[in-house]
């Protein structure tokens, strides 16, 4: 599935990624666990290819295939795909044919819009003619960012922080949207630095200075967040913390 | 009797191109008024909706009268064009909507044909005391860029009344365009001006759009959404003066640029008379949002057919 062997970046002279692997399974919820400012979001788009995130060292390679220099298009094609932390809006873009545009490369047994709103919690009749624009709520766009990857039926989806946003009565639709990517055959990398929601992962990694420090049991790697990172000075600072990474390693 | 049945023929061909609907203008239950370059050679009117109107040798001349308290199911379907390749179309039209009235209209303009093509309006609104009037204009200047098109329009909207206003011209070449939208409101009244344009090669376009807001509780909406593309160059004036208590205002103004050789500017302009009065304005200038074509393109699209989706979604 998705490899990341050896990532890095700098940005205006800062390095925000160094030395990170990662490798998901097929069908799997991976979860990327870390505190603001780790480089969460800017993995997810170096993953994706995203203009800005593109001047990288290492590799990046799906199902097999060497995919670093591939633009976003090409990714998209092959089945990678994201839902933004905060989505973008389109003014006259109605939410059907922003549905309608993932389906096109979705193949065989897609969800139409309408079963995807139902997934997210939304009802069909009130939200397929609604443009995808500033009426629409935080939380409403969010969920419709959900629904329209679920209508393109990815390999790999890359949630970045669903959960933020959400009213609480709505989360439970978000989780339960995560899992059914799963159970459709979708590897999800979650994104989140919500332990709850981390946990319900197959297999969790902990993002720390920018790059992984720990991977393996959401739980486990849940307590090893709570424990080591939410305090800790990492942040975007992994030149003069390798010495300290090395250390905490060491006292796992 | 003059037989104009083929060139109305003509005409209601460039009236479909424009995106109307040619069987409306034979409607009996609906007003219209159809005039081909100088010539008046379709008018129908209904209950509530008089239409007076006349040939002038470059032109024509409409008033349209909509009584007081008229409510008016249908749309009003008006159609200009010019077939030919050259010609002038100099339209003076007034509209006089009577108080506690409710009208649409749906104008299309086409010069399918157009190679040297002026057309200019020359428009008078009067929208009467909580009447509501809705004015939406299509047009279609053909592919060879060679329409001039000249509207300028007056408006007075009365107390409480509405005037909703939608300039587009989004398929085909623009040739040169400048508009010219003012509007008077008194106490209560609301007045929306929105032009959409789609400039390609070397097309000219000028909008400007001024609500004076003279009464109290007014409320103004000046909007565009131009794309320049090519080397079309584009202007807008987005004026709005708030002259009495508890006006509001807003300019909305975005401009695409695509292509490096177009060129767009956006100059908006707020006066505030009246310290009770608050206006406000916003402007984005430049390429498509990277952010909305890279979700696009992260669905599957090209960067193009992404940028295309966000442009065509944003004139509609």
């Amino acid at each position: 599935m998705l490899q990341l062997q050896n990532l890095g970046l700098t940005l205006n002279g800062k390095q925000i990624l160094h030395h990170l692997n990662l490798e998901t399974r097929p069908s799997e919820i991976h979860s990327i666990l870390g505190a603001n400012g780790t480089g969460k979001s800017t993995l997810a788009s170096v993953v994706l290819g995203l203009s800005g995130y593109r001047e990288i060292s290492g590799r990046i390679a799906f199902n097999g295939d060497d995919i670093t220099e591939l633009s976003v298009s090409e990714r998209a094609r092959r089945g990678i795909t994201m839902a933004w932390q905060e989505p973008a809006r389109f003014e006259g873009l109605s939410v059907a044919e922003y549905l309608s545009i993932g389906q096109r490369y979705a193949g065989d047994n897609s969800l139409s819009p309408k079963e995807c709103l139902l997934k997210v919690g939304l009802a069909p009749e009130s939200y397929l003619t609604r443009a995808v624009d500033g009426t629409l709520s935080g939380g409403e766009r969010k969920r419709i960012e959900l629904a329209s990857v679920l209508a393109m039926k990815p390999k790999l989806a890359i949630l970045d922080e669903p959960d933020s946003g959400i009213d609480a009565l709505s989360i439970d639709y978000v989780v339960e949207v995560i899992k059914t990517f799963s159970r459709n055959g979708t590897t999800v990398l979650l994104i989140t630095h919500h332990e709850e929601v981390a946990e319900i992962a197959d297999r969790a990694s902990s993002l720390c200075g920018g790059t992984i420090l720990k991977t393996g049991d959401p739980v486990a790697v849940a307590r090893f967040f709570r424990n080591h990172c939410q305090e800790c000075q990492h942040v975007n600072l992994p030149e003069q913390e390798e010495q300290n990474d090395d250390r905490l390693l060491k006292g796992i | 009797m003059i037989d104009y049945s083929k060139e109305f023929e003509a005409l209601a061909e460039a009236y479909e191109a424009s995106g109307g609907n040619a069987a409306s203008l034979l409607d009996k239950k609906s007003a219209s008024l159809v005039v081909s370059h100088n010539k008046i050679i379709g008018k129908n009117e209904i209950a509530g909706v008089h239409i007076e109107g006349g040939s002038t040798p470059t032109g024509a001349n409409a008033k349209i009268t909509v009584d007081p308290g008229a409510i008016v199911e249908k749309p009003v379907h008006l159609c200009f064009g010019v077939i030919p390749k050259e010609g002038i179309q100099e339209i003076i039209s007034e509209f006089d909507i009577g108080d506690g009235a409710r009208v649409t209209f749906l104008a299309h303009c086409s010069f399918p044909n157009a190679i040297k093509v002026k057309h200019t309006m020359d428009a008078k609104i009067h929208v009467g005391k909580k009447a509501e009037m809705t004015y939406s204009e299509t047009h279609y200047h053909g592919e060879y860029g060679g329409t001039e098109v000249l509207p300028v329009v007056k408006v007075i909207i009365d107390e409480g009344g509405t005037l909703k206003n939608e300039f587009k011209l989004i398929k085909g070449t623009v040739g040169q365009l400048r508009i010219d939208y003012e509007g008077d409101l008194r106490k209560d009244a609301v007045c929306e001006f929105d032009a959409k344009v789609y400039g390609k090669k070397d097309d000219r376009i000028i909008v400007k759009e001024s609500i004076f807001l003279n009464g109290e509780n007014a409320r103004g909406l000046a909007k565009s959404r131009i794309v320049s593309s090519d080397r079309c160059q584009s202007e807008v004036v987005g004026e709005m003066v708030g002259n009495a208590p508890f006006a509001r205002g807003h300019v909305d103004c975005v401009e695409i640029i695509k292509g490096k050789d177009a060129r767009a500017s956006a100059i908006p302009r707020l006066v505030v008379n009246d310290d009770r009065a608050k206006l406000t304005h916003e402007a984005a200038i430049g390429s498509v949002d990277k952010k909305q074509v890279e979700t696009l393109m992260a669905r599957g699209l090209t960067e193009d057919e992404a940028v295309d989706v966000v442009v065509r979604g944003m004139l509609r």
